[in-house]
């Protein structure tokens, strides 16, 4: 999950820019990698591709704003709906 | 306005006519009316005419009666019925009725002061030949364009870059730095442009060449009280004042032998001017506007509602998101410069439509944002500020959902979002240009595009380093609010609103734009007052609105402000652009200019082909890249062919 988390991002948000490094804890916001509509695109690729809503009152960094925190979030999701 | 260039040649080398015809030849869409050439030994200036003055015996270049002093001028000296009288009192004798005469007596006069006197919009050079001295003079607030560069020992000028270029001694080269600081703050920090020697002369600044020297030097500049300086204001007086200004300003900007119409926004500025126009003065107006297909862009509603409240005879010109594509090349080419957004390209259409319609000058409403602090940028800086104070405040945040109301896509964020997108309470607090910083920090993201060895060359200057070294004395004891308007005035106003997005587009079909709130004693007032009379609260151009009473429909008077945008990204895949577009960003000519890195712009071009480029981010570095390779291939790869 984390692999194809980090390919999107660095495809969509850094264009397969090697040289814009980013760890699995680091902010997404902070390092300005995704702006402010960025995490619409984000949320919409969670939903395509692991099939996660992200309700209105999730739209939270704590919940997307690394890929640590996408995963702890989606697998959390998942899990309620299992 | 009109177009100038020159030529100084070092002492013993005489002025070729033959090139100075074909600088100016370069710049006819300036001055389509008429064009002529003067040399004398070293000097060369040359002139194309816009006629809207005098149009019998105003032609340039003009010289005094000795023939000593001569004079290229582009622009109005709205004043200069006055100041004529005056000179007439002192015993100067007039052989037109032109402006340009009263510039010429005056400097005979004064000297390099002649410029105090002068209310209007305006970039001269005075070749003075008594003293071999060239004295070259641009407006307070940068209106009328102004460039120069020196080549084989020779100082070049002109009003565009093009004109610049046609001297084959003057190199055509980007200056990494300028990109570097376009890509930061949309626009380059004069004297420098995004051509590697080209200087831009800075608003409110004269130059003076002699004895192979150039000085440069301010003689007006934006100031703004010291903050919390006590003063009482009595806000009616202080509106009705306003207003007053504004007439006198308005009525002044009427003064042509040509008739005069006007652009029709559909927000507050465009509508006082249009309806102090109405109201105050005998002239039948004609008005002017862009609409868009898309809801989104559109304001014709209130366009027309304005256009019928005042009785204007009204027309617009619709906009595709296909017609800003096709005019887009054009608009690069008369830009000279990248840009991070389409919105110059309604606006070169719609001149071209008042050119067909037979106007040759319009009034806007442009600079009324920057004087009386319209713009959301200035809300969201005193949101952060007020938030800033108290972190923890869950209150606070709320504000923030305040901002840019007419964009959905950020309006769709939680509170949460905001909070970090805004950088509320962060390290920016202490910066002296923290109202500016989220701004200037996205723009700075497109850097990452940028190629390795362009990325290592722009790295030597830190632009923020250089926009603070140009900060006036006094601007720390501003209030925060005067700061962010200083810096939205001196640097994003002349450079890319006044040019990019109004002289260059509106000069492209020969038309003169006129802005009544850039009249400096409408900026001069403005500055001057406290900030609470600009945004009270958070209602913005609080004085101006209350100017404002019954003059313009109460519904646009309290209409939310939106500001003037267009469609950015998905304006490039219709017929007439995809073509060239997929030729500009194709990897092997990206590669062959080396500004940027072929891979990942094409990874963006696939992204916007595929419509999900939709953050400001991924657009403006669309739209950025696009503009770079377009103005490389124009003015450096193949400056010679393009017509």
């Amino acid at each position: 999950m984390k692999n194809i988390l980090r390919q999107f991002i660095t495809d969509n948000f850094l264009f397969g820019l090697q040289g814009q490094s980013f760890s699995d804890d680091d902010s997404l916001l902070e390092k300005r990698i995704i702006d402010s509509t960025g995490v619409l695109e984000l949320i919409a690729f969670v939903d395509a591709t692991f099939g996660v809503k992200v309700q209105d009152d999730e739209l939270l960094p704590e919940n997307l704003d690394s890929i640590n925190r996408l995963v702890h979030f989606i697998e959390k999701k998942s899990k309620a709906a299992a | 306005m009109c177009g100038i260039a020159g030529i100084i040649n070092p002492p013993g080398s005489e002025a070729d006519p033959s090139l100075l015809r074909h600088m100016i030849d370069r710049i006819r869409h300036r001055g389509p009316d008429d064009s002529a050439v003067y040399v004398k030994d070293r000097a060369g200036l040359a002139h194309a005419r816009l006629s809207i003055i005098d149009l019998t015996s105003g032609q340039q270049p003009m010289h005094n009666e000795t023939g000593t002093v001569s004079i290229v001028f582009n622009g109005e000296i709205f004043n200069f019925p006055e100041l004529r009288d005056g000179l007439i009192k002192q015993g100067c004798r007039f052989r037109t009725r032109s402006d340009t005469e009263v510039i010429l007596r005056l400097y005979e006069l004064k000297g390099e002061d002649c410029v105090h006197d002068l209310n209007g919009q305006w970039a001269f050079a005075v070749w003075d030949a008594r003293q071999e001295k060239l004295f070259v003079s641009r407006d307070r607030v940068g209106i009328a364009p102004m460039f120069y560069t020196q080549a084989a020992g020779a100082f070049i000028f002109a009003s565009e870059i093009k004109a610049i270029f046609a001297d084959p001694r003057v190199a055509r080269r980007v200056d990494i730095a300028g990109l570097n600081e376009i890509f930061t703050f949309w626009v380059n920090l004069p004297p420098r442009t995004f051509f590697e020697n080209i200087c831009e002369l800075p608003p409110g600044h004269s130059l003076v060449l002699q004895d192979g020297a150039v000085r440069v030097a301010c003689y007006w500049r934006l100031d703004y009280p010291t903050s919390g300086s006590p003063r009482h204001i009595d806000e009616r007086e202080c509106a009705e004042q306003l207003l007053e200004l504004l007439v006198d300003a308005t009525r002044l900007r009427l003064r042509a032998d040509v008739p005069v119409g006007a652009y029709l926004s559909g927000g507050l500025d465009s509508s006082v001017i249009a309806a102090v126009v109405r109201r105050y003065t005998e002239t039948p107006l004609k008005t002017f506007s862009v609409s868009f297909e898309d809801a989104e862009f559109d304001e014709s509603r209130h366009q027309k509602e304005v256009a019928g409240a005042l009785g204007t005879e009204h027309c617009e010109v619709p906009c595709s998101y296909g017609d800003i594509g096709r005019v887009f090349p054009r608009v690069v080419w008369h830009a000279e410069k990248p840009i991070l957004r389409t919105a110059p390209a309604p606006l070169f259409m719609l001149s071209r439509l008042v050119r067909e319609s037979g106007y040759k000058v319009v009034l806007t409403g442009e600079g009324s944002d920057e004087i009386f602090g319209g713009y959301d940028l200035f809300k969201e800086a005193k949101i952060r500020r007020f938030w800033g104070v108290r972190p923890e405040s869950q209150m606070r945040p709320l504000l923030l959902k305040r901002l840019y109301p007419y964009l959905p896509k950020l309006q769709a964020q939680s509170p949460a979002y905001l909070q970090a997108f805004f950088q509320v309470g962060d390290s920016y607090a202490s910066s002296r240009l923290f109202s500016h910083l989220p701004r200037w920090e996205l723009t700075s993201k497109l850097k990452m595009f940028l190629s390795p060895e362009v990325l290592q060359s722009s790295a030597a200057e830190d632009p923020y380093h250089r926009i603070e070294a140009q900060l006036p004395e006094g601007y720390d004891r501003w209030d925060p609010f005067s700061r962010a308007q200083y810096l939205e005035a001196e640097y994003l106003l002349p450079g890319y609103l006044l040019s990019s997005q109004a002289d260059r587009v509106a000069m492209a079909h020969s038309i003169e734009a006129r802005y009544p709130f850039l009249d400096h004693r409408v900026v001069e007032f403005a500055n001057a007052l406290p900030p609470r009379l600009k945004m009270k609260v958070l209602r913005e151009k609080y004085i101006l609105k209350r100017a404002a009473g019954g003059l313009v429909p109460e519904s646009i008077r309290n209409r939310a402000k939106q500001p003037y945008r267009s469609p950015d990204s998905q304006s490039f895949f219709a017929t007439g652009a995809r073509e060239y577009v997929e030729a500009a960003l194709a990897p092997a000519r990206v590669a062959r200019h080396g500004i940027f890195h072929a891979a990942a712009v094409l990874k963006l071009l696939e992204k916007v082909r595929r419509g999900q480029a939709i953050g400001i981010k991924d657009n403006m570095a669309f739209v950025g890249i696009l503009s770079t390779q377009l103005a490389i291939d124009q003015f450096i790869d193949h400056f010679g062919e393009v017509q």
